[in-house]
């Protein structure tokens, strides 16, 4: 029987399941009211105790959420409604649920991810408190077994022992809770969500915490199955971990500079900044989704990112709404809209619309290493009236005593003109090779019909031969020029393309260490 | 000696004034003698700054313009080295919360 739930920290596992809600033992309550609230306090310092002792050994993530556990038991406001109940009569372990009910109440009613996933922590701090209180004996999973249940406590997760395998399945959860960020750093594997509950739990399971998914009491073929989807994962991560965290370089020797394409500015949660150059290109059409976004909308986006980036640079392009990504309100509907008013020349159509986007691109800068291109850029009367509007918008900063900074301004090479005749752009500050673009136009073959795609190969000689041509015109006049289309990403493009001279590309975040194993087997 | 003190400061964490940047914040608030309170609006509610059962009750995310008042000896230290303690991002590392 397979449960679909999603996934929250990728990877396999295989072994019997635990019970994570088994009913706790019964409370022996006291003769007096004294009595009930010296054993409070007695299981809420023991409760500290422990946790003190549990930080010691964790490391800094894991510290950082047994800290927040031990505050939380030491803060009389916490304690002070289960005193009061206890002074009228409750018992401890009663008065103590009650009062820490009425706090998870609270959180589970907030409408942000991260605080309704401390609910989770404080079932945590409330269940550790009446383990004690009852004087259960928690028994530990075995090792490498599946843990599943409603939910699991950060402390369950810290206590197990994770060296023989193992992983989490839950029917509530979120993949924002502290124990999903702590499986996600240790490579537990975990399913939240799950859409059944688990109804007979003797036996073993698999667990696919890549697609999300756990089949109880598997048959012969599902575990031929998710064995070689296990070991194929493993090869994966064995490959990723080899290349991800070095810089990238040919088997020659020769330094390529590997960045990432990025949409949402929270896609930056699951990269680590070391394993790559920057950011080649933050598509800002996300933000276009149901309406227009503000100034302030705009600036908290770039700045996140290049906060996260530091030093490394940021390649923000400007709009490119039109072609295939229509935006309401904005674009217009067009007979052939791959050919017509989209990127620059609808910014440059609809300046109130542009003006915001460069605003807060001007007020960004500042917290980062920002760099900004112009799409679909066919003559160089484009890019200076773009970057006249860069100057006037700076200038109005500056009279308002704004913080601001003007970024290098670049533009995308996608539109034959450009890559035939780059001479006429010697004076912008950097290339960005958009070989999805450069690719349909030279071959004439449109990009979302399938009936040409056979045509739309950036390996073309054709296609080959401009994107070598801007390179060496970048080389020579000191312009930096990268690629940051699909192909950058591709393994079996990657030869060609580093043969054309770029040393520069920018790939999807997850081709991130595919993209780098291949630029190791080149030869250049 | 009594003295009054308050300020406002801008949150830039990335999850705001939550679980880790709230024990810090709750931290330094208990080594001054005044009384430390913050708000998220210039008229309250105002929560006391050294239980952070109440910090975490005032739920202020990033971008959240955060009011700090204190009262009592050392107010103006108190309003000083919590203001500056948000504005280091209570010195966590930009990218530790989630590496994988």
């Amino acid at each position: 029987m397979r449960i679909e739930g999603v996934p929250a920290s990728a990877g396999y596992a295989e072994g019997p399941l635990f019970d994570l809600d088994r009913p706790p033992a019964a409370y022996a309550g006291k003769a007096t009211a004294t009595e009930e609230k010296t054993s409070l306090q007695a299981a809420i310092g023991t409760a500290v105790i422990r946790l003190a002792a549990m930080a010691e050994a964790a490391d800094s993530d894991a510290a950082g959420i047994l800290e927040f556990h031990i505050a939380m038991l030491e803060d009389d406001a916490l304690s002070g409604p289960a005193f009061a109940s206890i002074a009228s009569g409750q018992t401890a372990d009663v008065a103590w649920r009650e009062a820490l009910d009425g706090e998870i109440a609270g959180y589970e009613a907030s409408d942000q991810d991260y605080f309704r996933a401390r609910a989770t922590d404080l079932r945590d701090i409330r269940d550790q408190v009446l383990r004690i209180l009852t004087e259960d004996v928690d028994s530990a999973a075995p090792s490498g077994a599946i843990l599943c249940g409603e939910d699991i406590a950060p402390t369950r997760f810290l206590e197990t022992d994770w060296s023989h395998g193992g992983g989490i399945a839950l029917k509530a959860g979120s993949t924002a809770s502290h124990v999903a960020m702590l499986a996600r750093s240790r490579g537990v594997p975990m399913v939240v969500g799950l859409r059944e509950p688990l109804a007979d739990l003797a036996g073993m399971a698999l667990l696919d915490a890549e697609h999300g998914s756990i089949v109880l009491a598997p048959s012969p073929a599902e575990i031929g199955t998710f064995r070689q989807s296990s070991a194929s994962f493993a090869a994966r991560q064995g490959v990723a971990r080899r290349f991800l965290a070095r810089p990238a370089v040919t088997k020659a020797g020769t330094a390529v500079r590997v960045r990432v394409n990025i949409a949402d500015p929270s896609d930056v949660d699951g990269i680590d900044i070391a394993t790559c150059d920057g950011v080649g290109l933050m598509r800002t059409e996300f933000l276009f989704g149901k309406n227009l976004p503000d100034e302030e909308t705009q600036y908290r986006a770039y700045r996140k990112v290049l906060e996260w980036a530091g030093e490394k640079p940021v390649t923000i392009r400007t709009v490119d709404a039109g072609g295939d990504k229509p935006v309401p309100g904005f674009t217009v509907e067009e007979g052939n809209p791959f050919l017509g008013l989209r990127g620059i020349r609808l910014s440059l159509a609809r300046l109130d619309i542009f003006r915001v986007q460069i605003r807060a691109l001007l007020r960004a800068a500042p917290h980062g290493n920002l760099r900004v291109m112009f799409p679909m850029i066919a003559t160089a009367d484009e890019y200076g009236r773009a970057a006249a509007l860069f100057a006037e918008e700076q200038a109005a900063l500056a009279a308002r005593g704004v913080i601001h900074k003007m970024p290098p301004l670049g533009i995308m090479v996608e539109v034959p003109s450009v890559a035939i005749a780059p001479e006429a752009f010697a004076g912008v500050a950097f290339f960005s090779i958009g070989s999805n673009d450069l690719t349909q136009y030279v071959m004439a073959a449109a990009r979302d019909n399938a009936a040409v795609a056979h045509l739309n190969s950036v390996r073309h000689p054709a296609v080959l031969r401009l994107i070598g041509s801007v390179t060496a015109f970048g080389r020579e006049n000191g312009i930096p020029v990268g690629l940051c289309g699909d192909a950058g990403g591709d393994p079996a493009a990657i030869p060609s393309l580093l043969g054309a001279g770029l040393r520069d590309l920018s790939v999807a975040p997850a081709q991130l260490a595919m993209a780098k194993a291949a630029i190791a087997d080149v030869s250049v | 000696m009594s003295a009054a003190a308050e300020a406002t400061v801008l949150i830039t964490h990335d999850v705001g004034l939550h679980a880790r940047p709230s024990v810090k914040f709750t931290k330094l608030a208990k080594t001054f003698a005044a009384d430390v309170e913050i708000a998220l609006a210039a008229n309250g509610p105002w929560f006391d700054a050294k239980s952070i059962v109440k910090v975490m009750a005032a739920k202020a995310p990033k971008g959240t313009v955060l009011h700090i008042r204190a009262s009592g000896s050392g107010a103006d230290d108190a309003v000083r080295a919590l203001i500056e303690l948000v504005q280091r991002d209570f010195d966590e590392d930009a990218g530790h919360v989630r590496s994988a």
